[in-house]
């Protein structure tokens, strides 16, 4: 889908926030991005949406198709909706922002809204939800727009952990089934190793590219957590921060 | 049993120091010209309702005249200093100075140049109560979620539709706020308009009853005039507060 070729960011004169990352995202990966707080993974995850400019290198889109409005959906960690606006309306905000109708986008706005299974919340302000949902609505509304790439920074940092585990679960099936692009950041092992089928390994200070680990688990969502290669998975992963994170 | 006792509380305390107040005004014999017990206060209002309504009617009319026109204008200059740096570089150090300028020092002025009366009090009182809609909604309309600017952002959303759709709702749990303070300024600025103004100005409103009062020693009329304010004040205070109550659950419809 693109390469990111030698990138590296600075802020200001300041810091490096990401020295010389080369990344190669095909289309249909499913890419965690796993790392301690401070290594530039968020930052990475900003240049990859457009929403900063890189200091150095560049991001060389497969047939000079560089994604347009819409076309990059984003997940943050707090859900961000409009307090004002029922989850419908959330969900409707991208498409109404390119001048569609009510009318116009009611197929969508409901079938994303099926897809994270809050069908029946429609109509429901944000306050009257709860984390979990709140972050489905999130997922709709960057899901509606049928992108081509959808970016999420630590989505799922702030739930409880059954929460979680029950968004991972639909997170990876939703994937199975729309075989959409996402590059999803954590800081959590468990995570990168459940979600993903490719890890790419970030160590800090500055931000760099340490390692870039292929996922062998093929168990379906409900059967992945307990299973052996999962559980060699999560080894592999931790061994390889051993090696590469600078002693504190 | 203790949400109870403390909703009478305050009336309860107001009464006892009614009691107080009357008994000691009695028992004393302190003479109405330095302290009128409150049921001289009554009798002068029962006596003079038909000038001290009507004055309180003219009050109320210069206060909320001026806070309608100082809302319309501050949300207006607030969008303005929100869409252009170079309108609000401009404008924002003059709304400072006129906040901080004492409206009684430049009263006078407002008095002199405008002629008509009423047209002056609404001036004087709306430059009173303007700045905290100003400063409020102009905040709230800087601090709109950078996240969610950034899903603007990425759904390639116009400046207009970033400014409609998002940072002018974003701003109204703010702008709530700065009308919350600007309501009882507002009364505080028509009173003290119309105290600069004297007989000189509308010559209508409970100030004026209050310094004519007193310079006929009427002091249970001054009281029922103040009474009367008082009772405005806390009127307009809980009406906003229940407007703006009433404003937030729609907002968030929980």
């Amino acid at each position: 889908m693109f390469l990111a070729k030698a990138v590296s960011k600075r802020f200001g004169a300041g810091t490096l926030a990401l020295d010389d990352i080369t990344i190669r995202v095909e289309t249909g990966d499913f890419i965690a991005l796993l790392g301690p707080s401070g290594c530039g993974k968020s930052t990475l995850l900003r240049l990859l949406a457009g929403l900063e400019a890189p200091t150095s290198g560049q991001i060389s889109w497969d047939a000079g198709h560089v994604p347009g409005p819409g076309e990059v959906g984003f997940v943050f960690q707090d859900a961000t909706l409009l307090p004002w606006a029922n989850a419908a309306e959330n969900v409707f905000l991208p498409l109404r922002l390119r001048g569609k109708t009510r009318a116009e986008a009611e197929t969508d706005v409901t079938a994303a809204l099926a897809q994270v299974g809050l069908a029946e919340f429609a109509k429901a302000r944000p306050k009257a939800l709860s984390g979990g949902m709140k972050m489905r609505v999130s997922i709709a509304r960057a899901m509606v727009s049928q992108p081509i790439l959808l970016l999420m920074d630590e989505p799922f940092a702030a739930l409880d952990e059954f929460t979680r585990h029950k968004l991972q679960e639909d997170l990876r099936s939703l994937w199975l089934q729309t075989g959409r692009t996402i590059v999803f950041v954590t800081h959590s092992i468990y995570e990168a190793a459940y979600l993903a089928n490719r890890i790419l390994v970030m160590s800090p200070r500055p931000g760099r590219i340490a390692a870039d680990i292929i996922s062998h688990v093929t168990e379906p969502p409900k059967e992945r957590r307990g299973s052996a290669s999962y559980i060699a998975l999560v080894r592999e992963i931790t061994e390889t921060f051993r090696r590469v994170m600078p002693d504190e | 049993m203790n949400k109870i006792v403390e909703r009478i509380a305050p009336f309860a305390f107001g009464v006892t120091t009614l009691g107080v107040w009357q008994t000691w005004v009695w028992l004393a014999n302190v003479p109405p010209y330095v302290l009128p017990s409150p049921l001289d206060v009554v009798h002068a209002y029962v006596d003079d309702y038909p000038t001290l309504n009507p004055a309180l009617l003219s009050t109320l009319t210069v206060t909320f005249t001026a806070l309608f026109c100082a809302t319309v204008i501050s949300v207006a200059l607030a969008l303005g200093m929100a869409a252009s740096g170079l309108f609000r570089a401009a404008i924002q150090p003059w709304a400072v100075i006129l906040q901080v300028t004492p409206v009684v020092a430049i009263a006078p002025l407002i008095i002199l140049w405008v002629n008509q009366p009423f047209v002056a009090l609404v001036v004087c009182a709306g430059v009173v109560c303007f700045f905290p809609i100003l400063s409020n909604t102009g905040a709230g309309l800087d601090q709109t979620p950078m996240d969610l600017l950034d899903i603007f952002r990425l759904n390639g959303a116009t400046r207009w539709q970033t400014l409609y759709l998002l940072r002018v709702p974003a701003a109204l749990p703010y702008f709530l706020v700065g009308l919350r303070i600007s309501g009882t300024l507002a009364l505080v600025g028509a009173v003290v308009a119309e105290f600069v103004a004297g007989s000189g100005g509308f010559a209508a409103g409970l100030a004026f009853q209050i310094i004519e009062a007193s310079y006929r020693l009427e002091i249970p009329r001054m009281f029922a005039a103040l009474w009367l304010l008082a009772m405005s004040g806390i009127t307009i205070y809980l009406a906003l507060n229940l407007f703006a109550a009433w404003a937030m659950r729609r907002y968030e419809g929980a």
